[in-house]
C-alpha cells in the first residue's frame, strides 16, 4: 500500500475487475490505523478535529459560565475536580489552564487538523486529479503525530503546573512564566504536545507541497489550479517557515526549564523579549495558515453557487501569496507594549495596514463573483456569506488594532478578543462549516438536510455574534482578557456574551443531528449535487469517491480555463 | 479498462527531491531560530534597541568631550537584588546632572547578606529606551562577575559619558533624565547550576 501503483498491481493480480479494484479496501484496522489513504486519513482529521473542537468549546463553556457574574463562582471545585488544593490561588491557576488548553486545542488540534489535514487531504488530491498524496506513508504519521500531541496537551492537565494542576501560560507560553514561573511537568507536556503536532504539521506541509508541484493533471497548470489548492499550498509554505522557528523557541524553553540554559532569563544574559520575537514570528503567520484554507474554500462555493468563475481569480491567487509573503513582516504589532520605539511601531503599524489591502482584494472580489450571478442559497453559500459578513467585521478592528498608539491602550483587553474570535472562531470557523455542508456529500455520499443546516446556520449566526460583540464593548471599557472576575460595571455585557455561549452551543444540536440524520437516513448524493456551478474535478467523481481514483489521469487541455475543469464531452 | 499510471521511479524521484528540499527549507528555520538568539543580542548592542547600553573605550570618551556643548541633563540611578539574591544594592547618590559629553561618575554600594559568599552578576538597562544608544560606559562593575563574602560590602564605579550626538536625534527631544538601572543576579554557579534555579 506504500503508493498507489503498488497497490494496484497487488489488486490486479487478484483479478479484480476495474471498478473493485478501485474501490477495494483493507480490513478495518489496516485501513484506519495504518492509513495510507487521503480520503481515509482525511476523514480521520475531520472525526479528530471534531472531536477536540467539542473538547476546547467545553472549555470555552465552563469559563463563559464563570464569566456570567462577577465573583469566583465555579472554579474552586474545578480546581478540585482537577485534583488540586482547595485554595482560592489554586482556583485562579485553574482558570488559566483553562485559557491556554482553550487556545492551544482549537489552534492546533481543531482548526488546523480540520482546515489542512482534513479538507486539504481530502480535496487537494482530488481537486489536481492526483491518485493521492505524495507521500502516503509520512501522510499517516503527521496524522497520529497530531494525535499523540493531542494527548500530550490533555495529560498535561492532570500534572503539576506550579500552582495547581496543568499548564496556566497561555497559549503563548511566554517566559518568565512558562520557566520559572511554573513548577512541574505540566508545562513540560504542553510543550511536548507543541513540538509533536508542529513535527506533524511541518511533514503534512511538505507532502503537500510536493503533491502540488509534482502530481497535478496533465494540462493543470498553477495558473489553472482551484484556489483552494492555490490556498493549501500558500498554507503549506507558512507551516513549513513558520513552525520551525517555534519548535526553536519552545525547545528553548525546554531546555531553560530543566537544563539550567538561560536563553530567556536576564540573570544569565538571556533576554524574555526575545521569546515573544520568536513566538509572533511563528504566530502571526500561524493566525494566516488558520484563514488562508478558509479562503480557499470561499472561493470555491461562492463560485459554485453563483454559477460564474470566481471574480479576479490570479488576483485572488496572489493576494494569498501577499498576505503570506507580508505574514512573516508583521510580528511585533502582537508586542506594541514591550517598550518599542516609535519608529519600530510606525514601521510595524504601516507594515501591518498593508495586509488589509490584498485582504480587501478578496473581499471585493467575492462580492464581484456573486455580483450579477445565478445565486442559489444552499447551506454552504449562506456560510459563505456569513464568514464574508463576519470576517469583514474581524478585519476592521484588526485595522484597529494594527495601530501602535491605540493599541497601547486595548491591548490585552476583550477588544482584542473580540478581534480575534471574530476572524477565527467566525471567519475559521463559518468557512470550515461552510466547507463541511459543501463537501459532506461528496465525502459521505448522503445528503445533509437543508433546512437544519440552515437552522444551525440562523442559531449560530446569532449566538456567535451575542458572545463577542458585546466583548468590544468591555474591551473599550477597559475589562482586561484572562481574568475570572472583574467589577460590577462590567456585568451586563458579560451576562449577555454568556447567553450566547448557550444559544450557539445549542445550536451545534443542528449540527450533529444534521449529521446522525445524513448517515443514517439522507438521500444517496449524486456525483454532483450542486448542479451546473459546481465544475472542479471532485465533482466528476461518483460520491463518496471511489477508494482509489484517477486511475486514468484526467487531462486539462487549452480549452479548460480555471473555473471549469469538466471533461470536454460533445 | 482504466489502468493506474505506474509511479515510475523518475516519479519518486522528483518527489523525493521536492520533498527533502521542502524539509530542507524547514530545517533553515530552525537554524534560523537558534540563529536569532546571538543576532539579537547583536542587534541590541549595536543599536542600543531596548535600552542597551553601549560599550566605549577612552578615544571615543575624548571624542565625545571635543564635542561637549556645555548642555547638561539629568542621570538618575536605580539599583536593585533579583528574586532570592541576598544582596543589599542601590546607588549612593539617586541623581545626578552631567555635562552631555563630560565622562562622570557613578558608585553603587552592594553588601552581602547572607551567610556564604556568593557571586552576581548586574543586568543593566537604561529609560527612555532611544537613550541606550547615547549613554557609553567606559567602565563597569557590570562588565564582569563580582563575588561577596558573608557580610562584605564593597563600592563600585561606573564610569560613563552622555554622547552628544543625543543632542541631533529629534526621537531624543524633550528627555531631560536619563535612568540607569542595574539588576543585581546571582551568577550560574559552575559547580551546581541547580543552586540558581530556585530563585
Amino acid at each position: 500500500m506504500a503508493t498507489t501503483a503498488e497497490g494496484f498491481d497487488a489488486h490486479h493480480d487478484q483479478g479484480h475487475d476495474a471498478h473493485d479494484h478501485a474501490d477495494h479496501k483493507p480490513g478495518f484496522f489496516a485501513r484506519w490505523f495504518m492509513s495510507t489513504n487521503h480520503k481515509d486519513i482525511g476523514t480521520m482529521y475531520l472525526i479528530f478535529a471534531i472531536i477536540a473542537g467539542i473538547v476546547g468549546g467545553a472549555i470555552s463553556g465552563i469559563m463563559r459560565v464563570e464569566l456570567a457574574e462577577p465573583g469566583i463562582q465555579y472554579l474552586q471545585w474545578w480546581a478540585q475536580f482537577m485534583g488540586g488544593a482547595n485554595d482560592l490561588n489554586t482556583a485562579l491557576h485553574m482558570w488559566n489552564v483553562f485559557i491556554t488548553a482553550h487556545g492551544l486545542i482549537m489552534v492546533f488540534f481543531m482548526v488546523m487538523p480540520a482546515m489542512i489535514g482534513g479538507f486539504g487531504n481530502w480535496f487537494v488530491p482530488l481537486m489536481i486529479g492526483a491518485p493521492d498524496m505524495a507521500f502516503p506513508r509520512m501522510n499517516n504519521v503527521s496524522f497520529w503525530l497530531t494525535v499523540a500531541g493531542f494527548f500530550s496537551l490533555l495529560f498535561s492537565l492532570f500534572v503539576p503546573g506550579g500552582t495547581g494542576p496543568g499548564a496556566g501560560t497561555g497559549w503563548t507560553v511566554y517566559a518568565p512564566l512558562s520557566t520559572s514561573g511554573s513548577v512541574g511537568p505540566a508545562v513540560d507536556f504542553a510543550i511536548f504536545s507543541l513540538h509533536l503536532a508542529g513535527a506533524g504539521s511541518i511533514l503534512g506541509a511538505t507532502n503537500f507541497i510536493t503533491t502540488i508541484f509534482n502530481m497535478r493533471a496533465p494540462g493543470m497548470t498553477l495558473h489553472k489550479m482551484p484556489l483552494f489548492v492555490w490556498s493549501v499550498l500558500v498554507t503549506a509554505f507558512l507551516l513549513l517557515l513558520a513552525l520551525p522557528v517555534l519548535a526553536a523557541a519552545i525547545t528553548m524553553l525546554l531546555t531553560d526549564r530543566n537544563f539550567g540554559t538561560t536563553f530567556f532569563n536576564p540573570a544569565g544574559g538571556g533576554d524574555p523579549v526575545l521569546y515573544q520575537h520568536l513566538f509572533w514570528f511563528f504566530g502571526h503567520p500561524e493566525v494566516y495558515i488558520m484563514i488562508l484554507p478558509g479562503f480557499g474554500m470561499i472561493s470555491q462555493i461562492i463560485a459554485t453557487f453563483s454559477k460564474k468563475p470566481v471574480f479576479g481569480y490570479l488576483g485572488m491567487a496572489y493576494a494569498m501569496v501577499a498576505i503570506g509573503v507580508v505574514g512573516f513582516i508583521v510580528w511585533a504589532h502582537h508586542m506594541y507594549t514591550v517598550g518599542l520605539d516609535v519608529n519600530t511601531k510606525m514601521y510595524f503599524t504601516a507594515a501591518t495596514m498593508v495586509i488589509a489591502v490584498p485582504t480587501g482584494v478578496k473581499i471585493f472580489s467575492w462580492i464581484a463573483t456573486m455580483w450579477g450571478g445565478s445565486l442559489s442559497f444552499k447551506s454552504p453559500m449562506v456560510w459563505s456569506m456569513g464568514f464574508i459578513f463576519l470576517f469583514t467585521v474581524g478585519g476592521v478592528t484588526g485595522v484597529v488594532l494594527a495601530n501602535g498608539g491605540i493599541d497601547d491602550n486595548l491591548h490585552d483587553t476583550y477588544y482584542v478578543v473580540a478581534h480575534f474570535h471574530y476572524v477565527l472562531s467566525m471567519g475559521a470557523v463559518f468557512s470550515m462549516f461552510a466547507g463541511f455542508y459543501y463537501w459532506f456529500p461528496k465525502m459521505s455520499g448522503r445528503m445533509h438536510s437543508e433546512l437544519l443546516s440552515h437552522i444551525h446556520f440562523w442559531t449560530f449566526f446569532v449566538g456567535v455574534n451575542v458572545i463577542f460583540f458585546p466583548q468590544h464593548f468591555l474591551g473599550m471599557q477597559g475589562m482586561p482578557r484572562r481574568y475570572p472576575d472583574y467589577p460590577e460595571a462590567y456585568t451586563f455585557w458579560h451576562e449577555v456574551s454568556t447567553y450566547g455561549y448557550y444559544i450557539m452551543a445549542g445550536s451545534m444540536i443542528f449540527f450533529f443531528v444534521n449529521i446522525a440524520y445524513a448517515l443514517l437516513a439522507g438521500k444517496k448524493a449524486a456525483a454532483n449535487p450542486w448542479g451546473e456551478g459546481a465544475t472542479t474535478l471532485e465533482w466528476t467523481l461518483p460520491s463518496p469517491p471511489p477508494y482509489h481514483q484517477f486511475e486514468t489521469l484526467p487531462v486539462i487541455t487549452d480549452a479548460h480555463d480555471y473555473h471549469d475543469h469538466r471533461p470536454v464531452t460533445a | 479498462m482504466a489502468t493506474l499510471p505506474p509511479v515510475t521511479d523518475d516519479a519518486a524521484r522528483r518527489n523525493l527531491r521536492t520533498g527533502l528540499m521542502a524539509f530542507a527549507g524547514a530545517l533553515a528555520m530552525l537554524g534560523l531560530g537558534y540563529a536569532s538568539v546571538p543576532l539579537y543580542r547583536l542587534f541590541c548592542q549595536v543599536t542600543g534597541f531596548g535600552g542597551t547600553t553601549m560599550t566605549a573605550t577612552e578615544t571615543d570618551a575624548a571624542r565625545a568631550a571635543s564635542l561637549a556643548t556645555g548642555q547638561k541633563i539629568s542621570v538618575r540611578f536605580d539599583g536593585s537584588s533579583a528574586m532570592g539574591m541576598p544582596w543589599t544594592f542601590r546607588a549612593t547618590q539617586a541623581t545626578d546632572t552631567v555635562t552631555i559629553g563630560e565622562r562622570d561618575i557613578a558608585t553603587y554600594t552592594a553588601r552581602n547578606d547572607s551567610d556564604q559568599t556568593i557571586t552576581g552578576m548586574a543586568t543593566f538597562n537604561v529609560t527612555p529606551e532611544q537613550a541606550g544608544k547615547y549613554f557609553n560606559k567606559i567602565q563597569c562593575f557590570c562588565f564582569t562577575e563580582q563575588t561577596l563574602a558573608p557580610g562584605q560590602e564593597v563600592t563600585m564605579p561606573v564610569l560613563y559619558f552622555v554622547d552628544p550626538a543625543m543632542l541631533d536625534d529629534p526621537n531624543m527631544a524633550g528627555v531631560e533624565q536619563i535612568t540607569l538601572s542595574y539588576t543585581f543576579h546571582r551568577a550560574e554557579d559552575p559547580v551546581n547550576p541547580d543552586a540558581t534555579r530556585t530563585n
